[in-house]
């Protein structure tokens, strides 16, 4: 288990040491800048639409930063070795995934609050926003890591990664920005909320197989 | 039973006899296909006009049968993924490529004749209904699939990562259709009308069961035709590679 351990502390050292962190955040606020020059500055306006926002950016964020996420490890060899190491390949990237939730995805929904406040979002809205999007998240990376996988071996993947990953956004995605747009403020949807975690936990079970037997592909 | 089944999978494994097959097939099928499509369209276009939506009713006998096939070629798709990739059948991954432009094809026209239906029923050309959403989002799927295949260079490897996507794509399909009928019956307005949906008069259910057959047949014979040109190109593929 020490090994899982040290593959995530790994990614997240590399994460941010390489200043993906930085990056990642800094995207999602010049995402969040973007919108008002397309909508208006109304502010009214951009308060009814900041949740579904909230969601689109945070969800573009999460996949411009997993396109290389296993792509690096391809390209030095490094996954041979991690093929050959005892822990067996799902582990490992869950390991991984695990060090890019916490080096990235934790601190993008750190700055959520502060986007929000930049569109305006209703204060009573926050805590279901920031609920909703922490129990669909994990959904988000593990199904976001597939597309990841399967593009692994594609040179410039970006685009084929979001392609192969956004049909499996749509379920998260409604969900997620259902309950904050569906709940009157300052209330819990706990229903919606469970959905999301129901997600979360089957893509737990199922993702890693099939991001394990993607990258088995790609360096067989 | 399933050990016949398993003989003639494994006689046609070999891609010479099964090009010979194919060959004989061919025409055959085509012709079929042809003659039911022919049937169905002449009684198609000769229904009663229905009271509710006069001639744009015609629209159905096209959409119906392509959101069926739609649903088909995906199926089909991920059944031909799982023979290739469980039973290593090298057909497997032929039909599969096969049959992904044609089944993306296919929900293509069931979207647009779907438009060009909504369009005087509905007063727009698109709604975010629970239907329409879904076979947009299957498109997105298919095209996912389709990029796999060329984005891959090396012909093995493409297969059994566009075999993977479609077995899990396959999974997400009820997913995504379960999500957005949730979704819409919260979002959408009351106001846009949509038709009650009668049992359909005898009229119209055989002409649309009989498109539903023609169109089945166009999508094999297509299938067994693009198979054909696959399994051609593989062979000039090594033969290239062999300096022939």
């Amino acid at each position: 288990m020490s090994v899982f351990w040290a593959l995530c502390r790994q990614h997240m050292v590399l994460a941010w040491r390489g200043g993906h962190t930085t990056l990642a955040v800094a995207f999602l606020f010049i995402g969040v800048t973007l919108m008002p020059f397309g909508l208006g500055p109304e502010l009214a306006l951009l308060q009814a639409l900041a949740p579904g926002l909230l969601w689109v950016v945070l969800v573009m964020t999460l996949l411009t930063s997993l396109d290389r996420v296993f792509q690096a490890d391809y390209e030095d060899g490094s996954l041979d070795q991690m093929m050959l190491m005892p822990l067996p390949l799902e582990f490992v990237v869950l390991a991984k995934l695990l060090g890019h939730y916490i080096a990235l995805v934790v601190p993008l929904l750190l700055a959520v609050p502060l986007a929000g406040l930049l569109l305006n979002l209703a204060p009573a809205h926050l805590p279901m926003l920031l609920l909703a999007m922490a129990a669909g998240s994990p959904a988000l990376v593990l199904l976001g890591g597939i597309g990841a996988s399967l593009a692994v071996s594609v040179r410039r993947g970006g685009l084929l990664t979001v392609l192969l990953s956004l049909p499996f956004y749509v379920p998260v995605m409604i969900f997620g920005a259902g309950a904050t747009q569906q709940a009157l403020a300052g209330e819990i949807d706990a229903t919606r909320l469970a959905i999301l975690c129901l997600f979360s936990l089957a893509s737990l079970l199922a993702a890693p197989v099939a991001m394990a037997a993607a990258l088995r592909n790609a360096v067989r | 039973m399933w050990k016949a089944l398993e003989n003639i999978s494994a006689f046609y494994a070999n891609p010479t006899r099964f090009m010979n097959l194919a060959a004989r097939l061919h025409a055959p099928l085509w012709g079929l296909a042809l003659c039911v499509l022919a049937y169905g369209l002449f009684r198609a276009l000769t229904v009663p006009e229905d009271y509710q939506q006069g001639e744009t009713v015609k629209i159905m006998f096209v959409h119906v049968p392509a959101a069926w096939m739609a649903l088909f070629g995906y199926s089909f798709i991920f059944a031909a993924s799982v023979t290739a990739l469980i039973f290593r059948h090298p057909l497997g991954h032929v039909a599969a490529r096969a049959a992904a432009p044609i089944g993306a094809t296919f929900t293509l026209i069931a979207l647009v004749t779907g438009s060009l239906w909504g369009q005087p029923m509905w007063g727009t050309w698109w709604v975010w209904d629970a239907r329409l959403t879904s076979m947009l989002v299957l498109l997105f799927i298919y095209l996912g699939y389709i990029a796999i295949w060329q984005a891959i260079d090396e012909p093995t490897r493409a297969a059994r990562t566009a075999a993977l996507l479609a077995v899990v794509g396959f999974i997400n399909v009820p997913i995504v259709k379960f999500s957005v009928d949730w979704w819409n019956t919260l979002h959408q307005p009351a106001s846009v009308s949509r038709l009650a949906r009668p049992a359909l008069h005898a009229d119209f259910l055989y002409p649309l069961l009989i498109m539903g057959v023609g169109f089945l047949l166009l999508f094999f014979a297509l299938t067994l035709t693009r198979m054909q040109m696959e399994i051609l190109r593989q062979k000039l593929r090594t033969r290239r590679m062999l300096g022939q």
